[in-house]
């Protein structure tokens, strides 16, 4: 997982989208992994307006990088080069190959592994027990619905 | 028994744990983004960042490297595909439980997807929650924009060849070729003209174009604002 990725996500549970607390999710025992990606200042110019900062600066002293400016480069700072490298080497070529990120809210954490982490949840933090907590889909359509596709004879004749 | 199971147990057996099984040969028999995905996502302005929910073997991830994609899918397998293509990123991660903060993104695709979640109540959850995660439009800000395909009813001229009026909800078999063929069966809910732009208005959306390519509806759409009535 590139480090920029944890710029653009969050913990998955409902209920801590609103808190603050749940941005950035928190990096534990984070193995890292340089791959190099071929320099495309553009790139970076382009996207540096959507990075939350405070959120880069959180997730980089948690890997332990040096600490990153108090404010993002802006303007006539877009045109060092060293600068640009220097974001295009932390967000796009440095990978978090294996651990773990915790909502700070929550307390849930979500597993990355061989690079990829995972937010699926289990069922008691999942939209279907968040549905039937709020009675928005009761169990009977469930099961009028799943009985319905479930008819004999269905998938037969392709 | 399906009759005692909810939407989300049938389609970890109808739908994940299938795709799971045929990751590498529906990889590879995916490569070409449709025309309006591949029109879609080369309008976007540089350095625009967005989302693709369901991005298989990310097939779509390869038309533009001016913009920053989180891709994400339900198939670990497929995700591991997917994360190849640079400079985006790819996650494992549910359409109903989305791991991004609200109102943040430019743009959001989510191609041959939302069919295969098995109840009408989860199709129309599935749009809000991809709706929920971009932009919202203001005076001064046009909202972000998502575009959503969903496998057509109406196909008459296509190998299956239904058409209106025929079952929407079906098992498709998916050969899987090779020394010992095995047969693969996915839900689908087929939909049916007009369908598509309905749920998209139940689930506070605001349809801003829509069409029907490949034997696919498909249609472009932002949140609501409080100006639209």
């Amino acid at each position: 997982m590139k480090v920029i990725t944890a710029n653009f996500v969050t913990c998955a549970v409902k209920e801590c989208k609103t808190s603050p607390a749940s941005f950035p999710l928190h990096f534990n025992d984070a193995e890292l992994e340089q791959q190099e990606l071929d320099f495309q200042p553009e790139f970076i110019r382009n996207v540096l307006p959507r990075i939350d900062w405070e959120a880069l600066r959180t997730i980089s002293n948690e890997l332990g990088f040096p600490t990153l400016p108090d404010s993002k480069p802006e303007g006539e700072a877009l045109d060092n080069e060293q600068t640009l490298k220097d974001l295009h080497r932390l967000l796009l070529e440095t990978h978090v190959t294996e651990g773990k990120l915790t909502c700070g809210n929550c307390g849930h954490s979500y597993m990355i592994k061989e690079g990829i982490a995972n937010f699926l949840l289990p069922s008691h933090l999942g939209e279907e027990y968040h549905l039937f907590l709020n009675n928005i889909i009761p169990h009977a359509l469930f099961t009028q619905i799943a009985s319905q596709i479930d008819t004999p004879g269905l998938g037969t004749g392709f | 028994m399906a009759s005692q199971q909810t939407g989300e147990a049938y389609e970890q057996q109808n739908v994940h744990e299938v795709y799971q099984e045929i990751a590498q040969h529906f990889s590879a028999t995916r490569y070409k983004p449709w025309p309006i995905v591949e029109r879609f996502l080369t309008s976007l302005a540089p350095g625009a960042v967005g989302l693709d929910v369901g991005c298989g073997n990310g097939k779509n991830l390869m038309v533009n490297r001016d913009v920053f994609i989180v891709a994400s899918d339900r198939s670990e397998n497929l995700a591991r595909i997917a994360m190849q293509h640079q400079p985006h990123s790819t996650v494992v991660a549910d359409i109903l439980d989305l791991p991004h903060r609200d109102a943040t993104f430019d743009f959001a695709i989510s191609i041959a997807v939302v069919h295969h979640l098995s109840t009408p109540a989860r199709r129309v959850q599935a749009v809000a929650e991809i709706l929920r995660t971009v932009k919202h439009g203001s005076e001064t800000q046009e909202g972000g924009k998502i575009l959503i395909y969903a496998w057509a009813l109406e196909q008459k001229n296509s190998r299956r060849g239904w058409d209106k009026g025929d079952e929407q909800d079906r098992m498709v078999p998916w050969v899987r070729k090779g020394d010992q063929p095995q047969t693969f069966h996915r839900y689908y809910h087929l939909y049916a003209e007009g369908e598509l732009e309905r749920d998209i208005g139940n689930a506070g959306g605001r349809v801003l174009e829509s069409g029907y390519e490949k034997d696919n509806w498909w249609a472009i759409a932002t949140p609501k604002t409080a100006h639209d009535v």
